[in-house]
């Protein structure tokens, strides 16, 4: 797909810093927020109890210290016969608390476990089916590691989000908000002592914070610049080899290296301090608190009891802990964020869409007319209903394809086909020739509507191909690629995709066809070798092998064939050329070729050149013509022909 | 694997051991100050001591700010020796892997280089910044929580040792348990992101076929398998939480009942109770950060390993002790030679092969995939060294450029004058006389320009925006095949060297320029030995000699009327290509 360049993504993520400008990152969090809510609103329901219980659980805990000293401790001291009693029955009260506060938790964080998870694999689907849904040209337009990358980091960002970083604000605020009534109860002047406090750390973290986002910004610009010094280098590794590059090589990345050093060092210097400036000056607080309550018990202001110290200090710890935890959890949320938003930005994508309304049916003909039936006929037909009369219309599948007047362009603004006028009818071999990047495969991939055109039409058996349903078209359409793809699973699986419902004999008809069935029986498991990383055990040759089998067994009446350049391999070569041209026979075919003998057995040859038809014609006729033909093919062996 | 490791620490020795000692003087503060708060409690508001409140205050205050500089200080340090350390281990990492000998190279995927320097030095950076900070100071602020706590009243303490040994065991089970179950899941994980890998790349067949339902099937099918996994391995952990809280609320029950009794007993005071309290929570939290080091520790292993790997890996080829350092003329002779990509394979990939290059010969090299053609001229240029055969397989193979074995020759000095356009190419991003300078540094604009019009690349250079200064992008992905194979060429060319080996280097270019780059060899370069490996008999056949490999033997070496007339996989090639199996339209992408 020379045609086609993807647009050359930011390189590879890594998922830790804030990433710089995040818009509108209220609405991201909402529509998480929402998401997370449509399948667990009850789960989150109960969560969010959950916490408020065992917050009320803790702050309970916290009151009876209270208690215990000033009401339960303090009377029996120096009393006779101490009486257990009343502590006992108290102890009993906050023990039944804290059941509950262990049992919400466990709770909280069994539902969380299902919320998560279960959230995620919603997302993870839905991406997956909407990406499906995609056309083609946002692969074209999105590097393959940028979309990879969502369902790995992004995910996993929002793993920890979902889990941990949402559960804990929540939980972090209703602590905040339940202590600081407590505190209140209290004592008001020392309540406010301590707001004094915590907003001081708050300046002083958020000052932190700051400045660490800032080194974490350019320490991901560093790592950036690393990885992809990296990445070239590794690529070209044993080119720097051959021209005993290294000594530069080395040099080069040291620069790179010492400077993301350089910043990763401050941004974590800045990441590290927080932590303990956080808790030192919560310390302050707390011993600030200390002090003065110490001052009001003693001077016994507005009935301040050292019991009630105690507790007050318990508290001061509870309030600046969720504080301190949410400051921690601020990075892990923006990048969460970011995470979000690029996997937002997928689901928003626009699908393909698909107006079509022609179907593919299974025919038979009765007394000359075409009539739909339920059965595998092997004959097809389009099934045209009207729009405007409503009337329905069978057509049979044959494999005429028109193209009139043809333009098209990956963007509106640069038209790179124009137009195109070809027509073949049915079994006929078209042949493409001309340089890369004339059109040849971007012609074939308006055929099957991987791309849509912007001017002209595309007539399939007379029927607009707009107006046929995408996977109908499709359907009718065989393509084997110059660059095979196959997927993990056994050899039969991969043949077996052209026709999901194909029996085993069926798979070894059509591998027979291919000439695939030899080399197949000879692999280890034969039918049932498992294949890995795109066929990466097989050879190029072979992995066409099976693609032609693949497009076999769907037997389609229009094929569209790359054909590979040729290799030396002379012997799967031809196995191969064998096998596409039994495939070809019968059917009507668009053959991008790279073979002499294909173009020369074509019934029609379109020589193409920057996007045009300059010339058309067979063999004959075109080297009769001596114009870019003639030079193509004669400049193709000029000794050979003695030429 | 830890020596290793700790070589590249080396150099932040100092901040290594300083974060541990802040880390740990932080923690002592943060201890000192709920025992002066009892202090305060016992010694002044209960009696009345104004006084000692205030002193014992000002003392806390001392000591937050002796923590406070301490956790600074830790912070710092620990930021300089993670990323430090980070720093050379990506440094050593990338000169090892500069040293590398092909063979080297071939062992490691350029993925697998790139996610070692990047992903996994991550992974050891932050690892070493936790164990830094936490390692020391969670069981350190444990044990002097402990210690106070005995120290306070040994009775009550106990009820701690109680609770922390039962919370680790059960920590240590769950632990174990889970990371089975995790191992388990991210296998599966990585499978399911592997199929979300070859649905974008294989997205045209999906298309095509339309099989966009049946792969969204077998998605949606794995990752409900995944979700069950997952669930399954969270569920243990989340017996984490309440399981603390079991801990602490038991904790705290049981001090204040025995408190109780011994604040009645005078045997303890109400401040030490408070104080008691607040270590309960100090132990188990601390715990819980053990726990955490202990998963972080065991994820950074695996990463820790594979840079070692790295790290350990020594070059197979090295400069020899006195090496020759000029090379006489672009003879090549092959002499007995053997050769195996991997020392234990039975088979070998080139078997006896003889040849005998003169200096300044045209050399064609044609054979099927898979016969070796590469391997045989890798072994000119020192790029893999000959394999030392068994008995009787002709130990003494050797390579000589020049009549001077290989492996005698300094590493560059061979490099220089044997030039290889390797068949997989790289242009790195720069300009386009950037990349040429590649093949002599001090090239002038003059000598470039000449380099490319024997490569025949001046033409489309010149025609770019920007001449000779046209920047390339990483991998030259804006520049067409055929274009990057010519500058590659030129690339070679300025070495001026004295053996100049294509290895199918014309493949995208067409006939016409392919056979015009040939010309201009035999004119302006008569004296460099040039070897030309290719598929299409056409860039071979006017060669002065052809060597037809097959399956890594010489099956034939002649002239081509020689070949046609003697050898049967040549003339078979030849007739398959002239007769319908020739390339066509591949005129390299430009007209």
């Amino acid at each position: 797909m020379a045609e086609a360049k993807p647009v050359k993504g930011p390189g590879r993520q890594l998922n830790f810093g804030p990433r710089p400008k995040l818009e509108n990152p209220v609405g991201i969090f909402a529509r998480i927020m929402k998401y997370v809510l449509k399948n667990y609103t009850v789960h989150c329901v109960i969560v969010l109890v959950c916490i408020f219980v065992g917050v009320f659980a803790s702050v309970q805990g916290t009151m009876f210290t209270k208690d215990l000293i000033d009401v339960y401790i303090a009377p029996m001291i120096g009393a006779e016969l101490p009486d257990y009693g009343p502590l006992l029955s108290a102890m009993a009260r906050v023990a039944i608390f804290y059941a509950i506060g262990i049992i919400s938790a466990y709770v909280h964080a069994r539902i969380m476990v299902n919320v998560t998870q279960g959230t995620l694999r919603d997302l993870r689907n839905d991406m997956f089916t909407h990406m499906e849904n995609l056309p083609i040209r946002y692969f074209d337009t999105h590097a393959h590691g940028d979309i990879m990358s969502m369902y790995t980091n992004d995910i996993d960002t929002l793993r920890q989000m979902v889990s941990q970083s949402v559960p804990q604000f929540i939980n972090s605020a209703v602590t905040i908000v339940s202590v600081f009534i407590s505190m209140l109860i209290l004592s008001v002047p020392l309540t406010v002592l301590e707001i004094v406090m915590v907003i001081m750390i708050f300046m002083v973290s958020k000052k932190c914070m700051s400045m660490s986002g800032r080194y974490f910004v350019s320490q991901q610009k560093d790592l950036g610049a690393v990885n992809g010094f990296i990445e070239e280098m590794m690529d070209g590794q044993k080119v720097v080899k051959v021209f005993c590059h290294e000594q530069e090589s080395m040099d080069r990345f040291n620069e790179l290296n010492d400077k993301l050093f350089d910043s990763a060092n401050n941004a974590n210097k800045f990441a590290n301090v927080m932590g303990p400036v956080n808790a030192q000056l919560g310390n302050l607080s707390y011993v600030i608190c200390a002090v003065a309550g110490g001052l009001f018990a003693i001077n016994g202001v507005g009935g301040f009891t050292t019991g009630a110290l105690v507790s007050f200090l318990t508290f001061t710890r509870q309030f600046n802990m969720p504080i301190n935890q949410i400051s921690q959890q601020f990075n892990s949320v923006i990048m969460a964020l970011a995470g979000a938003d690029r996997i937002f930005k997928l689901l928003d994508e626009k699908p393909e869409v698909d107006e079509g309304y022609v179907t593919l049916v299974c025919a038979s003909e009765e007394n000359g007319t075409l009539v739909e039936s339920d059965k595998k006929t092997g004959l097809w037909a389009w099934k045209h209903t009207h729009q405007a009369t409503g009337e329905t219309e069978y057509k049979r599948l044959t494999g005429d394809v028109v193209f009139d007047d043809v333009d098209f362009g990956y963007v509106p603004e640069k038209i790179v086909l124009h137009n195109i006028k070809m027509y073949a009818t049915p079994g006929q071999k078209i042949a493409f020739v001309g340089s890369t990047g004339a059109g040849k495969t971007t012609i074939t991939n308006l055929i099957n509507r991987f791309y849509d055109i912007q001017d002209g039409k595309i007539r399939y058996d007379g029927i607009n191909i707009n107006k046929i349903k995408k996977a109908d078209l499709r359907h009718s359409l065989g393509v084997v690629l110059q660059e095979t793809h196959l997927f993990t699973n056994t050899v039969k699986e991969n043949i077996r995709y052209g026709k999901l419902d194909a029996t085993d004999e069926e798979i070894y008809a059509a591998a027979r066809l291919a000439n695939a069935d030899g080399f197949i029986r000879h692999l280890p498991q034969g039918y049932d070798t498992m294949l890995t990383g795109d066929g990466a055990n097989l050879s190029q040759g072979q992995r066409q092998l099976i693609a032609i089998a693949r497009a076999a067994i769907a037997d389609p009446p229009v094929l569209i064939l790359d054909e590979a350049t040729s290799s030396i391999d002379t012997r799967t070569e031809r196995l191969v050329q064998e096998g596409m041209d039994r495939l070809m026979s019968g059917r009507t075919t668009f053959v991008i070729a790279h073979r002499l003998s294909t173009v020369r057995n074509s019934d029609c040859i379109m020589v193409l050149e920057k996007g045009c038809i300059i010339e058309r014609g067979t063999h004959d006729e075109l080297i009769a013509a001596k114009g870019r033909y003639y030079q193509l093919y004669t400049g193709s062996a000029p000794e050979a022909y003695g030429a | 694997m830890l020596k290793t490791l700790a070589s590249h620490i080396k150099e932040f020795k100092a901040p290594s051991i300083l974060t541990p000692i802040a880390m740990v003087i932080e923690v002592i503060m943060e201890m000192v100050i709920p025992l002066m708060m009892a202090s305060i409690i016992d010694d002044g508001i209960e009696v009345g001591n104004l006084d000692h409140v205030i002193q014992i205050g000002l003392f806390m205050v001392l000591a937050a700010v002796v923590g406070l500089s301490a956790g600074l200080l830790g912070g710092i340090f620990a930021a300089k020796a993670s990323t430090g350390f980070a720093r050379n281990l990506r440094k050593a990492m990338y000169e090892n892997i500069q040293t590398f000998a092909f063979s080297n190279i071939d062992k490691f995927s350029t993925a697998g280089l790139v996610t070692r320097m990047t992903t996994d030095v991550t992974n050891i950076q932050n690892a070493y910044q936790m164990i830094l900070r936490m390692c020391f100071r969670a069981p350190f602020s444990i044990i002097i929580a402990m210690f106070m706590a005995f120290f306070i009243s040994p009775k009550l303490a106990s009820i701690y040792l109680i609770a922390v040994i039962v919370l680790a065991l059960f920590m240590v089970l769950l632990m174990a348990k889970t990371m089975k179950y995790f191992s388990q899941v991210f296998k599966k994980y990585d499978d399911l992101n592997a199929s979300v890998k070859e649905n974008v790349t294989a997205v045209r067949v999906v298309k095509a076929y339309v099989r966009e339902d049946h792969e969204k099937e077998k998605f949606t099918k794995a990752s409900g398998n995944i979700y069950k996994m997952f669930v399954k391995a969270e569920s243990m952990l989340a017996f984490i939480s309440p399981m603390m809280n079991v801990a602490v609320y038991c904790s705290i029950l049981a001090i204040s009942w025995f408190g109780a009794h011994l604040v009645v007993s005078t045997e303890l005071t109400t401040g030490n109770l408070t104080s008691m309290l607040a270590y309960c929570m100090n132990i188990l939290m601390n715990l819980m950060m053990l726990s955490m080091i202990f998963v972080m520790i065991t994820m950074s292993i695996a990463s820790a390993k594979r840079i070692c790997e790295v790290l350990n890996e020594k070059a197979d080829i090295v400069n020899p002790d006195d090496p020759v350092t000029s090379v006489r003329d672009g003879s090549i002779w092959f002499d007995h030679v053997y050769f195996a990509y991997n020392k234990e394979a039975k088979e070998y990939v080139l078997t006896d092969v003889n040849l005998r290059i003169k200096s300044g010969e045209t050399i064609g090299i044609i054979g099927g995939t898979g016969s070796s053609k590469s391997s045989l001229v890798n072994l000119i240029s020192r790029l893999y060294d000959v394999t030392e055969g068994e008995e009787g397989a002709g130990g003494t193979g050797a390579v000589y450029v020049g009549g001077v074995d290989v492996r005698d020759y300094d590493l560059e000095t061979l490099r220089n004058e044997v030039s290889v356009v390797l068949q997989k190419n790289v242009l790195f991003s720069g300009s386009v006389l950037d990349n040429l300078r590649w093949g002599n540094k001090e090239a002038t604009l003059e000598e470039c320009r000449h380099a490319c019009r024997l490569a025949c690349a001046d033409e489309f250079i010149e025609q770019m925006p920007e001449g000779y200064d046209t920047h390339i992008e990483q991998g030259g992905t804006n520049v067409s095949g055929g274009q990057k194979q010519r500058l590659c060429i030129a690339r070679a060319l300025l070495k001026k060297p004295k053996i100049l080996i294509l290895d199918d280097s014309t493949s995208a270019v067409d006939t016409a320029t392919d056979a015009k780059i040939r010309k201009a060899f035999a004119e302006e370069i008569p004296g460099t030995t040039k070897l030309i490996i290719a598929q299409r008999i056409s860039s071979v056949m006017n060669a002065d000699r052809i060597i037809v490999l097959d399956n890594g033997r010489v099956n034939g070496f002649g002239t081509h009327e020689e070949l046609l007339a003697n050898n049967t996989i040549y003339r078979d090639v030849y007739e398959t290509q002239t007769q319908g199996g020739g390339d066509f339209d591949e005129n390299g992408g430009e007209l």
